[in-house]
């Protein structure tokens, strides 16, 4: 339905390179990467607010490059809302309906509807100095909504919200775009928006799209060590060499049970690390003696970093095995995994 | 952590006794030399010889020639002005310096020298005074030639305090209205000028009242017909200043009025709005 050839804009020093991406009617796309690489550049490109440098976008098959943004009619949320400060709530919402010549009173039934949907009814009349961030976004997303359009654009759009408002306007934009059936095109920074909300998800890096898949697919198997590490994958090592059912980082050897030769970087989760004092038998085939570097805790849990030598791995324990184990800078400790806890890509 | 930080302030204002003080009467000795001549003006002055200037035809004929030629002429290059301002605020294109400094320049000249320059370009003699004088227009002695002469000293007023309002407003209204379905006239209207309407407003007014005020380049283009400015200085010159200070209470109290005025509608404008925000 979007489609987008080549794309490639110039601001200045910046530039966007060579982006192609397609977002299916309906679908839930998430652009998904850290600031500073092009994704608001990007979505204004859509939008119609900045002209292409080369290559084109498509709109159902037709080349829309050259259209104004108004003849477009992609919604643009702005993660600082944008409001219209000089008009209240009710004027907010009516304004895309105004522009098309809807009558005061269409109009006005409209809002109402959109006012109930999305819980903003009370504050029709305030003006938008007045309201939190959580309402501001609420407006603004009705804003958005109110001229039906067939593709909305949201750039960071929860990235300014306290994290308890930021879990219900999410919940509220998954809603929406269930009950609409419009394609969303969301920019974010946050791995866990990809998660909950993308049913496609793009990873951008340096200024151009690295990797698109669904999030399972791109959490299961990011296509390099760069995504890897910016979705925050821990332990994530460079193979040097690798064999059926061995991969060697450096001198260390990792026994691996989906093998490869071929493999270029494996993934150990974090979760399935046990952390001993001591060796023991099991039917894990990786064991490998270190130091414990250091730890910080990670949500309820504790990731603590354990130097191999060739490589450093992170383990994620609760506070009471830490205690148990009674860990200590630089203290001698085994660690041990199965080999089906290794990753291969 | 509380307790150093009060005591810090304290001391800084205690401290800040003698600044204050020396500051103050410094800034009061400035505020009383713009004060203290328009209040001898006013008190100088028996109510008897107010509503005799009130009343003398030629006094109210060019105050009121003066309020109508520079509310023109503010009219006309608000329409010119206006857009130009908003282009200055919104975009950035070579020789944008030059732009800015130009629009300066009328400030700092010499309002005499303005008045020559312009007529040395548009007078009779000229091409372009040539041109007008085909259409039966003069620059010479003419209302037109006093609204030119008004306006080009006066018009930087206007555009700074408009490109100052539409450097205020953010952006990225304007591009959400567009996404929103407004094509750029609509959202120079409704957002734009919509929200900026107060600074540009103000820039109006100070261009109406510089261009009532203006006398030097008013008076190389015009003595006739006379401009409240170039009547009082005839006034004086023909009869001196107790002759001709009832004439000028009369035009600062009109220009004095006007400007409280359109201070106060866009001031309660604008306080309604935070009002009701």
């Amino acid at each position: 339905m979007l489609e987008l050839r080549n794309l490639t804009r110039t601001l200045g020093d910046f530039v966007l390179a060579g982006v192609n991406l397609e977002v299916g009617a309906g679908e839930y796309f998430i652009l998904l990467g850290p600031s500073g690489v092009g994704k608001t550049v990007l979505l204004e490109l859509v939008a119609g607010l900045l002209r292409p440098s080369r290559g084109a976008i498509y709109w159902q098959g037709r080349d829309i490059s050259r259209l104004p943004p108004e003849a477009r009619g992609f919604s643009l949320l702005y993660q600082d809302y944008a409001l219209f400060p000089h008009l209240n709530v009710a004027g907010n919402i009516a304004y895309s309906l105004r522009c098309r010549g809807v009558s005061r009173r269409e109009a006005q039934g409209r809002v109402q509807d959109l006012a109930r949907r999305l819980g903003v009814t009370e504050l029709l009349d305030r003006f938008p100095a007045t309201l939190s961030g959580g309402e501001q976004q609420r407006v603004a997303l009705a804003r958005a909504l109110a001229p039906e359009p067939a593709l909305l654009l949201l750039d960071e759009p929860l990235s300014a919200l306290d994290p308890n408002m930021r879990l219900s306007l999410r919940r509220e934009l998954k809603r929406a775009h269930q009950e609409t059936g419009a394609a969303f095109l969301h920019v974010t920074h946050d791995p866990e928006e990809a998660l909950y909300l993308g049913d496609r998800v793009g990873v951008m890096l340096e200024r151009t799209i690295r990797q698109v898949g669904t999030p399972e697919e791109i959490f299961r198997r990011p296509s390099d060590l760069a995504v890897g590490e910016f979705l925050g994958m821990k332990n994530i090592l460079p193979v040097t060499t690798a064999q059926a059912g061995i991969c060697r980082v450096g001198a260390v050897e990792f026994h691996v049970a989906a093998a490869g030769a071929g493999t270029t970087q494996l993934w150990i989760k974090p979760e399935e690390i046990l952390l001993s004092a001591e060796p023991f038998a099991s039917s894990a085939r990786n064991q490998f003696p270190g130091q414990v570097v250091d730890w910080e805790p990670l949500g309820m849990l504790l990731a603590v970093q354990v130097d191999l030598g060739e490589c450093r791995l992170v383990s994620l324990i609760t506070h009471e095995s830490f205690s148990g184990l009674d860990l200590a800078r630089g203290r001698s400790i085994f660690v041990t995994f199965k080999s089906s806890a290794v990753h291969c890509f | 952590m509380e307790k150093p930080h009060g005591t810090a302030v304290s001391s800084g204002s205690g401290g800040g006794f003698w600044f204050h003080l020396v500051f103050t009467l410094l800034g009061s000795l400035l505020l009383l030399f713009v004060a203290a001549p328009l209040l001898g003006l006013f008190f100088a002055t028996s109510g008897a010889d107010l509503v005799a200037a009130a009343a003398d035809p030629e006094i109210t004929a060019a105050i009121g020639r003066s309020l109508v030629i520079a509310m023109v002429a503010t009219m006309v290059c608000s329409l010119l002005g206006i857009p130009l301002a908003y282009l200055l605020a919104r975009k950035f294109f070579p020789g944008k310096a030059l732009v800015l400094a130009l629009i300066d320049l009328p400030v700092i000249i010499p309002h005499t020298a303005a008045g020559i320059a312009l007529l040395a370009v548009l007078g009779r003699k000229t091409l372009a005074g040539g041109f007008l004088a085909k259409f039966g227009l003069a620059i010479l002695s003419s209302p037109l030639g006093i609204g030119l002469a008004m306006a080009f000293v006066s018009l930087p007023f206007l555009v700074n305090a408009a490109r100052e309002g539409f450097l205020a407003v953010p952006e990225r209204l304007e591009k959400a209205a567009r996404t929103l379905g407004a094509s750029p006239w609509r959202v120079f209207w409704t957002i734009s000028l919509r929200m900026a309407w107060r600074p540009v407003l103000t820039g109006m007014t100070m261009m109406w009242a510089r261009g009532i005020s203006e006398f030097g380049a008013v008076v190389i283009i015009a003595y006739h017909p006379m401009t409240a400015t170039v009547k009082l200085f005839s006034l004086f010159n023909d009869y001196g200043l107790k002759q001709s200070r009832p004439a000028a209470v009369l035009l600062v109290l009109v220009c004095v009025v006007i400007f409280i005025v359109l201070r106060l509608l866009a001031r309660t404008g604008g306080k309604g709005r935070t009002r009701d925000a």
